[in-house]
């Protein structure tokens, strides 16, 4: 692999040339040889100091970018394929369907028509909105309210959350908690024990610091109290941390089934997620479910391509949101990141 | 700076009696307290409920009602050759992703550092980034359907007369199986902090290291891998601090198809001790020895960074 490393912050920052006016402090290298060629395998991105690429280092390092992405993408696109896959091409394919071949959505039509998977669906759409509007919300008034050193308390109340990042309770007491509690078999209990967490509370703390106090200051003078800095000033600042954190909850939400497991008996109550374990991967027929009973109907469904219906189901509103936030990921995680 | 013209939190806060600091920080207060009672509720009151690790503990009866009795649980744990196996299986598989996971994304981010083009790096890593907000049931699942007994690579090989091939119950092979899912799945993710690091660097140093002649290979020596240095220690003491915690949920997903030799690790013991066979104190006990030895972990990893003149995860402030 070749691994001439250039660095990010000294292409992206200068805007690429549009004319062939050399930009003051990038001049032009002077041309030699088939110039046209080393000017396209340059690329315009390439700093001055930087020698000319290897075409040979080149060709293994494009071969290896393509390898990682088709890593991730292949399997994806197999899953959504078959979920899509008339029974004929399954046949044919002998498992997960690689060559589009007759199309057809009855596999959703099946799981989305009631029973199960269609009852789990809407459990995980409830906690997950619930769950990230709650952690998101006490995540940010605590950490504006941690947002500010040598206020009253401050720092015992910063150990309270801390402590919790180094030391957990454990499984078995949290489990009798939530049992003492009466939350076994309620949805509650799939939300509340993980609401708050001390990594994203001092994500949007570091993020809240960094505002410069100028700002709320002057918002003081003019008789704003803390709660109007909040929502007026902090929080559209902030956009794109809150945006990153909710995102982290809503995924954990979305994503739980362990905790479904421990403290959800009545399977009518299970989120998507544990839907998928006990069907999909361990291949358990549901009793009473729209879906159990696909394996042994007649017609074009049958078990694979419901399957990987399921599997799409779970994975679509990862899909749908991520583009959405994904690009204050280096903003958002790091500034927490270095500085929690 | 008196009292009255100062903003809340200035330094002359020794001046002020606490009662007026309480009441004019009260919003303040008030935003801590819905996270705070949470925590305490969720966080802290589980914390004590660890003393059923010294009870003979029996739901029926309760924590208040259930008798002490000293640390006989503890003994039970520490001479359970079922706890040994599972810290033992634990042990391994850090190791084993400590020397083929961690390495990945310092690779990767330097490969996809030296992707000159903008647009093209950021697609890639919206790529690699994505599989780490999938749950592991998909990525289990997902596995299983490839490399499993019914999955896609058994079929090929069927068709080409080799029968028997399936990954996902094979002990012997569950090792590797376990590191590349952990790949697959966080190896992308893992790099957004590299890169991050990347970003910080100087220009100027590599221009000045190609005046002083350095090659690719040099620079990347001399100053690419200096600036990742202190991401990588900070890492490395995490991952140490968690080294008895190793993906719980990809494991109790597979343990029933590979076997408890391989697959049964602390947390999974845990789990089927205490909730699954109701011997709770027992369970509690194993828990309380793993958060406690876990917490050692990481203090020490810090220490040594320190004494290795780093800044670690925490400081005095």
């Amino acid at each position: 692999m070749s691994a001439d490393i250039e660095n990010k912050t000294g292409t992206t920052t200068r805007p690429a040339p549009s004319s062939t006016t050399p930009e003051p402090g990038r001049p032009r290298q002077p041309a030699r040889g088939p110039s046209r060629y080393r000017a396209l395998l340059r690329g315009r991105n390439r700093p001055v100091w930087e020698e000319d690429p290897n075409p040979l280092g080149l060709l293994v390092k494009g071969a290896a970018l393509l390898l990682i992405v088709a890593t991730v993408v292949y399997p994806l696109y197999t899953v959504v394929l078959t979920s899509l896959s008339t029974q004929a091409d399954i046949t044919r394919s002998g498992g997960l369907v690689t060559v589009p071949g007759g199309l057809t959505f009855a596999a959703y039509e099946q799981i989305l028509s009631g029973g199960i998977v269609t009852r789990a669906t809407i459990v995980s759409i409830g906690i997950t909105v619930v769950g990230t509007v709650l952690s998101t919300t006490v995540s940010v008034l605590a950490a504006y309210g941690l947002s500010r050193p040598g206020s009253f308390a401050h720092r015992p109340i910063l150990f309270v959350f801390l402590i919790t990042m180094f030391f957990g309770a454990g499984m078995i007491p949290t489990y009798l908690l939530v049992s003492n509690l009466g939350l076994i078999d309620s949805y509650w209990s799939l939300i509340l024990p993980g609401a708050v967490s001390a990594f994203n509370v001092l994500i949007l703390r570091a993020f809240f610091m960094g505002i410069d106090r100028s700002i709320t200051d002057a918002a003081r003078i003019d008789g704003a109290g803390d709660w109007r800095i909040l929502g007026q000033i902090v929080l559209p600042m902030s956009k794109a941390v809150v945006a990153v954190v909710a995102l982290f909850y809503g995924v954990g939400y979305w994503n739980a089934f362990f905790n479904a497991m421990l403290y959800i008996n009545d399977n009518a109550k299970w989120p998507l997620q544990l839907v998928l374990r006990s069907y999909v991967l361990q291949g358990v027929t549901l009793p009473g479910s729209g879906v159990g009973q696909v394996d042994v109907a007649d017609g074009a469904v049958t078990g694979l391509p419901v399957k990987m219906a399921v599997m799409v189901l779970a994975i679509v509103p990862i899909l749908v949101v991520y583009p959405l936030v994904q690009r204050h990921f280096t903003k958002g995680v790091i500034f927490g990141a270095i500085k929690g | 700076m008196t009292a009255t013209s100062s903003p809340p939190g200035a330094p002359s806060r020794r001046r002020i009696p606490w009662t007026v600091r309480a009441r004019r920080d009260r919003s303040l207060l008030i935003m801590v307290a819905p996270a705070v009672l949470l925590l305490a509720v969720f966080a802290y009151v589980p914390m004590l409920g660890n003393v059923v690790a010294w009870q003979d503990y029996s739901p029926y009866v309760g924590i208040r009602e259930s008798p002490f009795i000293g640390w006989a649980n503890f003994a039970r744990v520490l001479t359970n050759p079922l706890f040994l196996d599972a810290v033992a299986n634990t042990l391994v598989i850090t190791a084993v992703q400590l020397v083929f996971f961690f390495p990945v994304p310092i690779v990767l981010a330097l490969l996809l550092n030296s992707v000159l083009s903008p647009g093209l790096r950021t697609t890639i890593q919206s790529i690699v980034y994505l599989p780490h907000f999938f749950s592991w049931v998909i990525v289990v699942t997902i596995f299983q359907q490839i490399f499993g007994g019914a999955g896609m690579v058994a079929t090929r090989l069927r068709e080409a007369g080799y029968s028997g091939f399936d990954l996902m119950t094979n002990p012997d092979t569950f090792l590797l199986l376990l590191t590349a899912q952990s790949v697959w799945k966080d190896a992308g993710w893992g790099i957004i902090i590299f890169l991050a690091a990347l970003a910080t660097v100087d220009p100027q140093l590599y221009e000045a290291s190609v005046v002083d002649g350095a090659g690719r290979w040099r620079r990347m020596w001399h100053v690419t891998l200096p600036a990742l240095r202190p991401v990588i220690i900070l890492l490395l003491i995490l991952r140490l601090g968690d080294a008895l915690t190793v993906g719980f949920e990809q494991l109790i997903l597979q343990r029933g198809a590979v076997g408890t030799d391989v697959a049964e690790v602390l947390d999974t013991f845990v789990y089927y001790q205490g909730v699954v066979n109701g011997d709770w104190a027992f369970a509690a006990a194993a828990g309380l020895v793993k958060g406690l030895v876990s917490l050692a972990l990481v203090l020490g990893a810090n220490k040594l960074a320190h004494l290795v003149g780093e800044a670690g995860v925490y400081q005095r402030a």
